[in-house]
């Protein structure tokens, strides 16, 4: 991986965020290259949603840059989609719209976007639920579909627009047990397709297994950014073996 | 039809149902101007409150407000007798009727409709504009068709109120039933006196609205169930 200015997909410098009174995120520098997949992690509260939320601008920093895909990210409207245009996000809650099948969840931003007819829309979608396996429930309400095939869904309804980079905010927390693998193993197949991604999470085991780096958070700030097998066998701070010894008895 | 009901109900009851009856068109016709005009009135400011812009939100907010403080009668006054007379000229009855029952239509619409916006899960904002989906699109697409579940039943109900609100139009001279009835009332005619005229006039009052507080009852239902 060659990590060059031509291929960072997001650079923040010395990003400030504060809602109201309270300093979420303090002085933030982050670069991620190319191919480059990230686990975030840290303590609720930590500011690990704002970090990435930010960075589609679904919530807006006061201070510092942000650039994604060598575009500034600033109030101008057409920044922010030309940014959304190439970054995919995943939420916690799915966020399916629930009055709408599965296959009108996934054809509604490429039509708007990418300008296809709703014939080449479909079929686009429909290379999509094949890859998260769920092609035989096109038709179906998201309500009709259980927490993990839903959360496949929404990661086939982002795919869709054939981001260069997807964002996951926590995409198995709300998740059963039984349902959290067939979403990492959705996960791990679009890393191995070399897919750029950044995923707020607590599953480790992910992380070992595809992370390229581990960034931990604390109360606003990037306390760590190692690579997994330093971050889980040699933490350098107290925050961060405090963290994984928490997470690591349950 | 006059005739038709001389002969079933005789003088002067036939032709006092007669007349209670052809003036209802009024109020019929005011009901509908004030749920027309206010529901688009309602639809922009519903629009503003929620637009991204925060300074249209305020504006927005001021006028449901200010409207929904007002009372109804108090919005007749000033707009049938009130302002006329600072201008100093006649505004006939059924535009003053018009003008204050689309304020009070449109401030308490547009609130209802915004709470119904509102009781969409912000997620689902979220998601559409991660999508790249613009806000009206969105909006459109999205947000809409859900906040309709939350915003059609109190809705119809208030038609119900907008109705009822019309009959106070007969203090600045607008000639409905409420009107007409209370002219009957107060006609020194055997067979008119106020306990005889009233009854009446609320047997019309609540054919027209009975069914629409059904309607309004079945979709809360309705709502109940799904959620
Ligand atoms: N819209 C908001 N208004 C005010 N404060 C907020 C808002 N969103 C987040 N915060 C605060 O900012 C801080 C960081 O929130 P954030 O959601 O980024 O944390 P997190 O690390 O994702 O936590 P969790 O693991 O619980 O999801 C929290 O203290 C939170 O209360
Ligand atoms: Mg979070």
């Amino acid at each position: 991986m060659h990590k060059t200015d031509e291929n960072l997909v997001v650079n923040m410098q010395n990003v400030n965020k504060w809602f109201g009174e309270f300093h979420a995120l303090k002085d933030i520098d982050l670069s991620i290259y190319e191919g480059e997949r990230i686990v975030v992690c840290g303590p609720s509260g930590s500011g690990k949603s704002t970090l990435i939320r930010c960075l589609n601008g679904l919530e807006k920093h006061q201070d510092g840059t942000i650039k994604v895909h060598g575009t500034v990210l600033n109030d101008n409207t057409e920044s922010v989609k030309k940014i959304r245009k190439n970054v995919g996000m995943v939420f916690q809650q799915f966020n399916l719209f629930p009055h709408l099948t599965v296959m009108e969840n996934c054809i509604l931003a490429p039509m708007e976007n990418l300008h296809l007819s709703e014939v080449e829309a479909s079929k686009l979608a429909m290379s999509f639920l094949e890859r998260v396996q769920i092609p035989d429930q096109a038709n179906k309400l998201p309500g009709q579909l259980s927490g993990g095939q839903q959360q496949r869904v929404a990661i086939a309804r982002a795919l869709c627009m054939q981001p260069r980079l997807m964002l996951f905010d926590e995409p198995t927390s709300s998740l059963d047990p039984e349902m959290i693998k067939e979403v990492l193993d959705t996960m791990v197949a679009l890393a191995n397709d070399g897919m750029s991604m950044i995923c707020v999470t607590h599953e480790l085991n992910f992380a070992r297994r595809v992370a390229h780096r581990v960034i931990f958070m604390d109360e606003g700030k990037i306390v760590e950014d190692q690579s997994p097998k330093d971050f889980f066998e040699n933490p350098q701070t107290d925050r961060a073996r405090l963290f994984l010894s928490q997470i690591l008895d349950h | 039809m006059s005739e038709l009901l001389i002969d079933i109900f005789g003088k002067p009851h036939g032709i006092i149902i007669f007349q209670l009856v052809a003036a209802t068109r009024f109020t019929i016709y005011l009901s509908l101007v004030a749920f027309g005009g206010g529901g688009v009135v309602a639809a922009m400011i519903t629009f503003l409150t929620i637009s991204p812009q925060p300074g249209l939100g305020k504006i927005a907010q001021t006028y449901i407000w200010f409207f929904q403080s007002i009372p109804l009668l108090m919005l007749l006054f000033l707009t049938g007798l009130g302002v006329p007379r600072l201008i100093g000229v006649d505004v006939n009855p059924w535009t003053a009727a018009t003008i204050s029952l689309v304020l009070f239509t449109s401030a308490y619409l547009a609130e209802v409709w915004r709470g119904a916006i509102a009781a969409v899960l912000p997620g689902q904002w979220e998601a559409g504009f991660a999508l790249n989906i613009s806000f009206v699109s969105t909006l459109k697409k999205v947000i809409l068709p859900q906040a309709i579940r939350y915003g059609l039943a109190p809705t119809v109900g208030f038609m119900v109120q907008i109705i009822k609100g019309t009959s106070l139009a007969y203090i600045i001279g607008f000639s409905d039933l409420m009107l007409t009835g209370k002219r009957w009332a107060n006609a020194p005619v055997s067979g008119s006196e106020p306990f005889i005229i009233f009854p009446i006039m609320a047997v019309i009052y609540f054919c027209i609205c009975y069914p629409l507080a059904v309607v309004a009852r079945k979709l809360e239902a309705e709502d109940l169930a799904k959620s």
